[in-house]
């Protein structure tokens, strides 16, 4: 494994270059050698509907993208707010996702292109379950690659390990290791203690297995987060989280990250994406995907603020069920594709550059003839985020029927 | 921390997964799945079934009802719900709820989106006729007038622009003082006293923040103008809401009304997607209502044409590549093919995922629907075959051709094929199954449905009836197999409790955060009805202590007499369940009762005991 001194060498360059160095920066270089009783952690972040990749981070240097997209391709940087990002004369961010641009180049910020699952559905149902299972085109399979994920331990466990943000507990948390959802870390209690006892010993005692054991882990996780609760939250200073779902389901894992409560695996999901009419509006900063982005990329860099050295511990990984068509339809908008994007972000990930093989827009070199071909299996991307970062070599179990993945080197 | 914290519970969550067999001992040895749905249950088990299953959930009153008309009877008429009696308490509810007998025309100019408010500003638009929406709509255009005309600070304080008349002007100076610093009972009956012209006078005054306060207090008339002034769209969803929970509490037709959950979940539309927000209270009526318990062909076309699916699912801007509208347009103006609708049509509401099309069969489908669109959407306009948007060339949709030059007509073969295919017929069953029998459902039951379906050319009474007619409905296996969705939840809780509910939107918010926000899903997949979807500390959280909040009448809106209830836990627990509690819940009860009492020498109030009840596992299954 590499060890925590390569990263921080590596990362200390690239951001003392960047002229952003953050003062944890000086005080983690002093604690290199000191052991880390924190627990690495694993963010995943699901959009869900598919986010039209080839409008997020645009192949603005390739000609046909324009072609493809006359009304609603991301403008070549011109250095206007409604043009790409330059990322490395080829890829560029879209314009609303500023907040990303010092992370990338900070190097602690990463971008897969043409990657995504090889099954050849378009139906966003499929593909999201397959991606949260893990194994494309196999219904079959009942829990999800994120519990199996979680390596395995002896003895004590927390049982806020694994914590989805929101009201439903999403199929790629679901499985054998405990894992609960959060909605809201402030009321996730019963109102009054008395009643708390009750409905515990009532949960702990019934032969209804299935509620049997979501109980049991509903009241750990209370008794855990009482102690949070008592302490009201403030972000770091610069970390400026948004009011809308994502906002609150960000900034409440890094609430739990930042009260050592034995957090490993997080999951949030955000909606929108399905962008078939006006995905864009008069100008490339505005409309629908533009705003569905700004709001994306603002959470994601007041997360990375808000953790400052924390981040050392910390990946975060999004991922969508397919991309879109690389031509635009009658509507200004995209219909189902294939091959995605995806964003890797953390501390000890070697950021500031796009990984996998770009395949091309030309006609030939399209998916059926329509969508971004692909070059990376997300598996590949997760698994090296599962062995590398968590420390859990046993990909077979978390990715069965899947036994040869191409790393990228994502982590160094 | 304490050890006990980080205790393992591995085994818990893999059952999360498995359907549970009704377990009879804590020995994990089940017995095959299959056989347990060919153990029958007992007379009174059915009775039980029947009530858990086909209603939103047994009242007080109920099991005896069934007892003595007969199961058999009782589900024969649920299946002809026309034949039933409504419940008047229902109509009374639901007649100030204006919205739900509008035409969608009318919906949207009575409470009129942000645009609209311009239109009637500048003229463009009457404003409602409806005195109340009149006032509403016409501050809100004093509003937009005193916006657009106002410069530099003057835009701040839209909202508080100078009433018509003043407060002191319409209220003396005590009530006034009752107003301001009044206790909740004082402004109740000031409200109440108030005459019709001086109330809307005094809501018009007061400013936003203080005119919501007094919502919580208001009879249900002066709810709805609060509401009006304050964001008229709002008043739809909250129509359709409360609606859709006081049919589901109070209807005498429950079964209709199961089935209209499922429907409209089945041909899911999201109430917030742009002109959605208008067009849904007429797509639940028109399109999904009156065909539940009809042919399937029907509901299928009524669904298709409608414009809130037309527009949820982008159709309605779907031309042809070479239809005539584009010929002039220079090559950027022009539009074209949207697949959405044809995937989803096939996916979701006929053929299913695996039910053997093509991406090619997409394609072809959502070219065969070029041209049905909506005439003038943003002003509540109903469907409209536009020739001119249509695709003219041959199609070929699943082997079957569609010869070149049609028009409407090639939609409307399309919802032929894909009604009589098998795999439609086999997909609607097996989705009727799971949510009515349980979440694998067997393939011996889902076979004789499918077969039905075909033989009546999918005549849903029908195909309900095979179900229902099953050994495999009235087993074992089916017995409780099914965790109750938070819709389902909520309501049954209310049925159980016999509480009186006299505004339903607060119990809306529950459900939103138990996790199914009505009319608020916003893919076409709809709400999932397996077991494992609802069942997390979240939900379940929230579960409880809505329990608790419920029978402490800490909802507003909602009133449950609770000593009604009396006698031991075990006796109250018998009176919310219809059913002996199980001896591991009773028994944990019990015990954390004694504690407390010992702490606390408290007498037990029936209203924790309900509470807790509510929120216990047994209560969480049907």
């Amino acid at each position: 494994m590499i060890s925590r001194r390569v990263f921080l060498k590596n990362s200390a360059v690239a951001m003392f270059g960047a002229g952003v160095a953050p003062a944890w920066l000086s005080r983690a270089l002093y604690a290199v050698d000191a052991p880390s009783p924190r627990k690495k952690i694993l963010v995943t972040i699901f959009q869900r509907g598919a986010v039209d990749g080839l409008n997020v981070v645009a192949p603005f240097g390739e000609k046909r993208y324009y072609d493809l997209r006359p009304t609603i391709a991301v403008p070549k940087p011109d250095g206007t707010p409604d043009s790409a990002i330059d990322l490395d004369g080829f890829f560029g961010l879209h314009p609303s996702l500023g907040p990303l641009q010092e992370i990338f180049t900070a190097g602690h910020l990463a971008i897969v292109e043409a990657v995504g699952s090889p099954d050849p559905t378009r139906s966003h149902f499929d593909a999201q379950d397959y991606m949260e299972s893990g194994t494309p085109g196999r219904k079959a399979t009942a829990d999800g690659w994120l519990n199996r994920a979680l390596p395995p331990v002896r003895g004590r466990v927390s049982p806020v390990r694994a914590v989805a943000a929101g009201a439903a507990l999403p199929r790629a948390l679901r499985g054998r290791n405990e894992s609960i959802a959060v909605d809201n870390l402030d009321s996730f209690q019963i109102r009054d203690a008395r009643s708390s006892t009750a409905f515990e010993s009532m949960y702990a005692s019934t032969i209804d297995t299935v509620l049997n054991g979501a109980g049991r882990e509903t009241f750990d996780a209370v008794k855990i987060l009482q102690s949070i609760q008592k302490r009201p939250y403030a972000p770091s200073p610069g970390a400026a989280y948004t009011r809308t779902r994502f906002g609150t389901s960000m900034e409440q894992i890094a609430r739990l990250i930042k009260a050592d409560v034995g957090l490993e695996v997080a999951f949030a999901d955000v909606g929108g994406w399905d962008t078939h009419v006006n995905e864009v509006g008069a100008k490339a900063s505005a409309g629908q995907l533009p705003n569905l982005l700004a709001d994306f990329g603002k959470n994601l860099a007041a997360f990375y603020r808000d953790l400052g050295d924390r981040m050392a511990d910390v990946v975060v990984v999004t991922m969508s069920e397919f991309g879109r068509t690389a031509k635009e339809n009658g509507n200004r908008g995209t219909d189902h594709g294939h091959a995605n994007i995806m964003f890797v972000l953390g501390g000890a990930v070697r950021g500031g550059k796009v990984y996998g093989d770009w395949p091309g827009l030309d006609e030939e070199q399209l998916y059926e003839g329509r969508d971004l071909n692909l070059t990376t299996d997300f598996r590949d991307v997760l698994g090296e985020l599962v062995t590398a970062h968590l420390g859990n070599r046993d990909l077979n179990h978390v990715f069965p029927g899947y036994s040869n993945p191409r790393f990228l080197g994502l982590i160094g | 921390m304490s050890k006990r914290l980080f205790r393992t519970v591995g085994i818990a969550v893999l059952a999360a997964i498995a359907p549970v067999a009704p377990a009879k001992s804590s020995k994990p040895k089940r017995q095959p799945e299959e056989r347990q749905f060919q153990i029958k249950l007992s007379k009174s088990e059915q009775i039980q079934h029947a009530l858990d299953r086909l209603t939103f959930g047994p009242r007080p009153g109920d099991f005896e009802k069934l007892r003595r008309m007969g199961v058999k009877k009782w589900v024969d008429q649920q299946l002809h719900p026309e034949r039933i009696a409504e419940n008047p308490a229902l109509e009374t509810k639901l007649a100030p709820l204006a919205s739900l007998r509008m035409t969608q025309e009318e919906a949207v100019r009575h409470y009129p989106p942000p645009q609209l408010i311009a239109a009637v500003a500048t003229g463009r638009q009457p404003p409602p006729d409806d005195p109340v929406a009149r006032l509403a709509v016409e501050r809100l255009v004093r509003k937009y007038r005193a916006r657009k005309g106002a410069t530099g600070n003057a835009a701040q304080t839209t909202d508080d622009l100078e009433p018509v008349k003043r407060l002191d002007e319409v209220l003396t100076a005590e009530q006034l003082q009752i107003l301001a610093r009044g206790a909740p009972d004082q402004k109740r009956a000031l409200l109440a006293s108030l005459p019709d012209s001086t109330l809307d006078d005094v809501l018009a005054a007061l400013p936003r923040a203080r005119r919501q306060e007094l919502f919580n207090f208001a009879p249900v008339d002066t709810r709805r103008k609060i509401l009006l002034m304050n964001a008229p769209q709002a008043v739809i969803n909250y129509d359709l809401s409360d609606a859709k929970l006081y049919r589901a509490i109070y209807s005498n037709r429950q079964l209709e009304e199961l089935l209209v959950d499922f429907w409209y979940n089945h041909f899911n539309v999201f109430l917030d997607k742009g002109a959605d927000r208008f067009l849904t209270p007429s797509y639940e009526r028109d399109a999904i209502r009156p065909y539940v318990l009809g042919r399937f062909r029907n509901m299928l076309e009524a669904t298709a044409k409608s414009p809130a699916m037309l527009f949820y699912l982008d159709n309605w801007q779907s031309v042809g590549a070479n239809a005539a509208v584009n010929a002039r347009r220079a090559s950027r103006g022009r539009r074209g093919l949207n697949e959405n609708y044809a995937r989803e049509l096939m996916e979701l509401h006929t053929l299913g995922v695996d039910g053997g099309y093509t991406q090619k069969d997409v394609t072809e489908v959502a070219r065969c629907f070029t041209g049905w669109t909506i005439k003038a959407p943003r002003q509540g306009g109903g469907f409209e075959y536009n020739d001119r948007m249509h695709d003219k060339g041959e199609k070929i949709v699943l082997g079957v051709r569609i010869p070149a030059g049609g028009g409407i007509e090639d939609g409307e073969k399309v919802l032929d094929i894909l009604a009589h295919h098998p795999s439609t017929a086999r997909f609607i069953s097996k989705e009727l199954a799971q949510r009515f029998v349980a979440d694998n459902p067997p393939a011996t039951l889902i076979d004789r449905m499918a077969q039905r379906f075909i033989a009546t050319d999918g005549d849903l009474r029908e195909v309900m009836r095979a179900m229902l007619t099953s050994r495999e409905f009235w087993s074992r296996g089916a017995y409780h197999a099914k965790v109750k969705t938070p819709f389902e939840m909520v309501v049954s809780a209310i049925r159980a409790l016999n509480a009186d509910v006299d505004e339903a939107f607060p119990l809306a918010q529950r459900i939103a955060q138990l996790g199914e926000p009505l009319y608020r899903k916003l893919e076409p997949t709809g709400y999932k009805s397996n077991n494992a979807e609802w069942v997390n500390s979240a939900a379940l959280l929230a579960r409880m202590n809505f329990g608790l909040a419920l029978a402490q009448n800490r909802i507003v809106g909602v009133r449950v007499d609770a000593s009604r209830l009396n006698g031991d836990p075990a006796q109250i627990a018998r009176e919310i369940l219809f059913r002996d509690v199980s001896p591991q819940t009773i028994t944990a009860l019990e015990k954390a009762l004694e504690q407390q009492q010992a702490k606390q020498k408290q007498p037990l109030s029936p209203a924790l005991v309900a509470g807790l009840v509510i929120g216990s596992p047994d209560f969480q299954r049907r």
